[in-house]
C-alpha cells in the first residue's frame, strides 16, 4: 500500500493527514512537494491535505490546481488512482476540474470552527464502505470557504447518481443542499469540507473519521 | 497595453459579502441601495497586440472561476508619448 500526501505552501494539515494514513495503512507515506512535476511510481491513493495554499490568493486553491504537481494529480485521477481531498484539498479538486462545482465564502461570512454532524449519505463508495448507509457521524471543520455551489441541473444529477457522500446535519456554511463531500462520476475521487483526519484516535476525542481511512485502505489492499 | 478583467459573480449566485455590504450600508443611513454585488477587478500589462482571445483564455483558464463567476475584458491602449 503505497500512499501520498502532496504539500503545497500553506498546507497545514499535510502532517495530520500524513499520520492518519500512516496509522491505517502501516506503513509512511510519500511527502510530495507542489513543485515536483511527477507523481512516485505505483501510488495507490493520493491525499490533497486542508491549509491555506498559496495563501488563498485569486480563489481557495486556485493557484494550487494549476501547480505542476496537480496535472500529474489529474492523470492519476483519470487512470483511477483514488484522491481524497479535504478542506483546502477540496477547493483544488473543484478548481481543478475534478469534482464539478465551487466552494464560496461561507455564508454567514465567518470562519467557521466546530465538530458538526453529517449523515453518510452514500457508504457504498470506495471511501465510505466501512459506514452504514445513512449512518450519522460527527466531524471538526474549520474552514471560511466551504459553501458549495454547483446549479441545480448539477445538483439534481449529482443527488441523482448517489454522488453526495456526506451531507451536514445542520447548518454549516450555507451550502447547496447541505453538501459536505463529493464523489467524482467515476467514484475515485472524493472531496469534503469535513477533516476525517482529525478524528482517528481516541486522544482526539473522536474517531469517526478512521473508518473513511480503513474503507478506502481496505479496499485497496482487497483488490 | 493595459487590460482590465471585471470578475463578477453570476446573476442567481448568492453573494453572502454583497449582502453584507449591503446591510453596512443601509446601517450607516444610505436608503435607495437596491443590491449589491462585491467582484474584483483584475489589471493587467500585456505586450503590444495580445490577442483579446488570449486574454479571454487567462480568464478561462485561471482569472474567473466561470462556475459561478462572469467577467468583461475591457482593454485600453497606453497613452502616446
Amino acid at each position: 500500500m503505497k500512499t501520498a500526501v502532496v504539500t503545497f505552501p500553506g498546507s497545514n494539515c499535510d502532517r495530520d493527514m500524513w499520520m492518519a494514513l500512516r496509522e491505517v495503512s502501516g506503513r509512511n507515506p510519500v511527502k510530495v512537494w507542489h513543485g515536483d512535476a511527477d507523481l512516485p511510481d505505483g501510488l495507490d491513493f493520493i491525499a490533497l491535505p486542508g491549509g491555506f495554499s498559496y495563501g488563498d490568493y485569486l480563489r481557495c486553491g486556485s493557484m494550487a490546481a494549476n501547480s505542476a504537481i496537480m496535472r500529474s494529480v489529474v492523470a492519476a485521477a483519470g487512470r483511477g488512482v483514488p484522491v481524497l481531498g479535504v478542506c483546502n484539498g477540496f477547493q483544488i479538486l473543484a478548481e481543478s476540474g475534478l469534482l464539478p462545482g465551487a466552494l464560496m465564502r461561507n455564508a454567514q461570512l465567518t470562519f467557521t470552527c466546530r465538530t458538526v454532524g453529517l449523515r453518510v449519505e452514500n457508504s457504498q463508495s470506495l471511501f465510505t464502505g466501512a459506514y452504514d448507509a445513512g449512518e450519522e457521524i460527527r466531524l471538526p471543520v474549520a474552514h471560511h470557504d466551504g459553501n458549495y455551489f454547483a446549479d441545480a441541473d448539477t445538483l439534481d444529477r449529482l443527488e441523482g447518481d448517489g454522488r453526495v457522500a456526506f451531507r451536514y446535519l445542520e447548518p454549516v456554511n450555507g451550502s447547496q443542499r447541505d453538501i459536505a463531500g463529493l464523489l467524482n462520476e467515476a467514484g475515485n475521487v472524493l472531496g469534503m469540507m469535513p477533516h476525517p483526519e482529525r478524528a482517528i484516535e481516541d486522544a482526539h476525542g473522536n474517531t469517526d473519521g478512521r473508518r473513511l481511512f480503513e474503507s478506502a485502505i481496505g479496499a485497496l489492499s482487497a483488490a | 497595453m493595459k487590460v482590465r478583467i471585471h470578475v463578477s459573480l453570476k446573476p442567481g449566485v448568492l453573494d453572502p459579502q454583497g449582502r453584507a455590504v449591503h446591510h453596512a450600508l443601509e446601517g450607516l443611513g444610505f436608503t435607495g441601495v437596491e443590491d449589491v454585488r462585491v467582484g474584483r477587478l483584475i489589471e493587467l500589462d500585456v505586450a503590444d497586440g495580445t490577442s483579446e482571445d488570449d486574454i479571454a483564455q487567462m480568464c478561462e483558464k485561471l482569472l474567473a472561476n466561470t462556475v459561478i463567476e462572469n467577467y468583461r475584458i475591457e482593454t485600453t491602449e497606453a497613452p502616446k508619448e
